[in-house]
């Protein structure tokens, strides 16, 4: 599908680009995005005779509560499967190196570089992701509203990885003072520096408003 | 668009230390043992290394968690980062340990990494890590230590032809406390003493630990000797997370009274192995914490030092290093 015709589409549909590719990838688009997507694997995906005591493809996942079945490649990491698989793009890809935090996951309440897990190694484990974080009726997690009312993103790139580490850091120590909750956070980057506001926002979602700093 | 994979290989994701074993031995230099996988996978993006097989250790529960001795500890070397860190027995005996392994990297890195892994991982110097045909990578040159070589973050000591550091920041500190390393392989169990684990250019230009293909790091055995010490560790980097140390510092000393009985002096990134300041530790063995001693021990930390090019601040920075950290020694918890 060329670019022209996806703008003619989305023009015809009137949906955002943001629900048309995530309605691409819950469609069978799938089958034929994912050889574009795996463009480095072009030919040697269904590998002839797969060695003894390798893993199964086709596994089941564990993803904000849903359990999903998933064809799987052995190499592939845990934000490959998010994004390109089940559609979760809330989960971001950045450096893919384990050097940014963009790709934050909680997997059973720990936080993760999602870029540097293998899917493989998450089955049978609860996997959070920013879209799991939502309330029962789709409203914002106390943490994410506290990052909308003190200003926390401007870019919004690193966002969520910063509310799934944030929304980690307060499950384990719900009143962090803002040193430990600096330290908590120093796993994320944000490039455009706005680490102040999102420690005000945390600062805020655990009631600590003495420990809300705002610049002179 | 978007991002690249890895290139493809096999995975195999034992649930047994034996099934591991076999593995390891089976697959040989051709199986790529990951423990956290934190350094592994950014080899195998940058393509400058290709395995045909994975053998992914993580899933085995046997070799994770802390447990009790004879006198020590010892520690799964599965167990990650983070388990090290927050463990009370750890933490109650060898604080040392325990700050260093909370200074490795980035929160979630710690959540993932293991203390195998990070003892196991290879060495940062970027010439190496870029991929060129150096020493360490079978060729027959250094690219660092040329004349116009980066090598602000290179060795001081002990450099033979390759002039690359050792990457760890818990290596020292599990040097300091006379740890021993429990290797396994399909033919029996190896212990070797820290001191003799890690090796340099001198004896392996190839490797940074005697581990052998088909073995496999077990665990981690630390000796009650010197169990709730005075200890003191710094590391000096460019950035407060991530990143790895231009110099570090693990330090014991068992004090009697006001008199050091015993001392262990062990700096990282200064040499290609966690590399021990003997002539520092006699200046103030028998002595107290005196300026004096205290100056004699910073001088003598860095005799026989050769700077390259960009690194002659290390030197300093080492007897600073040193100073702060004979005056600083405390309790448990550093």
């Amino acid at each position: 599908m060329s670019d022209t015709s996806i703008n003619a589409e989305m023009e015809a549909r009137r949906v955002s680009r943001r629900e048309f590719i995530k309605r691409v990838i819950a469609s069978g688009a799938v089958a034929s995005s994912a050889s574009f997507v795996m463009g480095g694997l072009a030919g040697c995906s269904p590998r002839p005779g797969t060695v003894a005591g390798s893993v199964e493809r086709l596994i089941s996942l564990n993803v904000n509560g849903q359990l999903r079945r998933v064809d799987v490649l052995p190499q592939e990491t845990l934000a490959m499967t998010l994004r390109y698989k089940l559609g979760l793009t809330g989960t971001k890809l950045s450096c893919d190196r384990a050097e940014c935090g963009a790709c934050t996951v909680m997997i059973e309440g720990t936080t993760y570089y999602s870029c540097s897990t293998l899917t493989h190694s998450v089955r049978n484990r609860k996997v959070t992701t920013i879209e799991g974080l939502r309330g029962p009726n789709g409203e914002l997690h106390p943490v994410q509203q506290a990052f909308v009312d003190e200003l926390g993103p401007q870019c919004g790139f690193c966002t969520p990885g910063q509310v799934v580490a944030a929304v980690a850091l307060l499950q384990k120590n719900p009143r962090p003072t803002r040193e430990e909750a600096r330290h908590a956070m120093s796993g994320n980057l944000c490039r455009c520096g706005a680490y102040d506001n999102y420690l005000n926002a945390i600062m805020r979602a655990a009631g600590n408003t003495a420990e809300i700093h705002h610049g002179a | 668009m978007l991002r690249d994979m890895m290139p493809l290989f096999d995975l195999y994701q034992p649930d047994t230390l034996d099934n591991a074993l076999d593995l390891a031995d089976r697959l040989g230099p051709e199986g790529w043992l990951v423990a956290g996988g934190q350094d592994s996978w950014d080899w195998l993006k940058n393509r400058t290394r290709r395995t045909r097989a994975v053998v992914d250790l993580s899933g085995i529960a046997e070799l994770k968690g802390v447990r009790e001795t004879d006198g020590g500890i010892q520690i799964g070397a599965l167990t990650t980062l983070t388990d090290v860190q927050d463990d009370p027995l750890v933490r109650e005996r060898y604080g040392l340990l325990a700050t260093a392994a909370g200074r490795v990297a980035s929160p979630q890195i710690r959540n993932a990494g293991t203390l195998g892994g990070n003892l196991c991982q290879d060495t940062r110097c970027w010439y190496y890590r870029g991929g060129v045909d150096c020493y360490r990578a079978g060729g027959n040159m250094c690219y660092a230590d040329t004349p116009e070589g980066q090598n602000r973050e290179h060795a001081v000591f002990g450099a033979s032809r390759c002039v690359a550091v050792t990457p760890s920041d818990t290596a020292n500190a599990l040097t300091a406390l006379d740890a021993s390393m429990v290797i396994r392989s399909k033919g029996g169990e190896r212990v070797v003493p820290a001191a003799r684990f890690f090796v340099g250019p001198d004896v392996n230009i190839q490797r940074m630990t005697v581990i052998e293909p088909g073995e496999i790091l077990t665990a981690v055995r630390i000796p009650g000797t010197w169990a709730k010490s005075a200890f003191y560790f710094e590391k000096v980097a460019d950035r407060a997370a991530w990143d790895f140390a231009l110099l570090s510092l693990s330090v014991a000393l068992k004090m009697e009274g006001e008199t050091i009985r015993d001392a262990r002096l062990v700096c990282g990134a200064a040499a290609c192995v966690p590399w021990r300041l003997e002539a520092a530790e006699s200046a103030i063995i028998g002595k107290t914490r005196n300026d004096d001693d205290i100056e004699r021990a910073a001088v003598a930390a860095v005799e026989g030092a050769q700077p390259l090019n960009f690194n002659g601040f290390k030197i300093p920075l080492l007897s600073n290093l040193v100073r702060r950290a004979i005056k600083g020694a405390g309790g448990a918890s550093t």
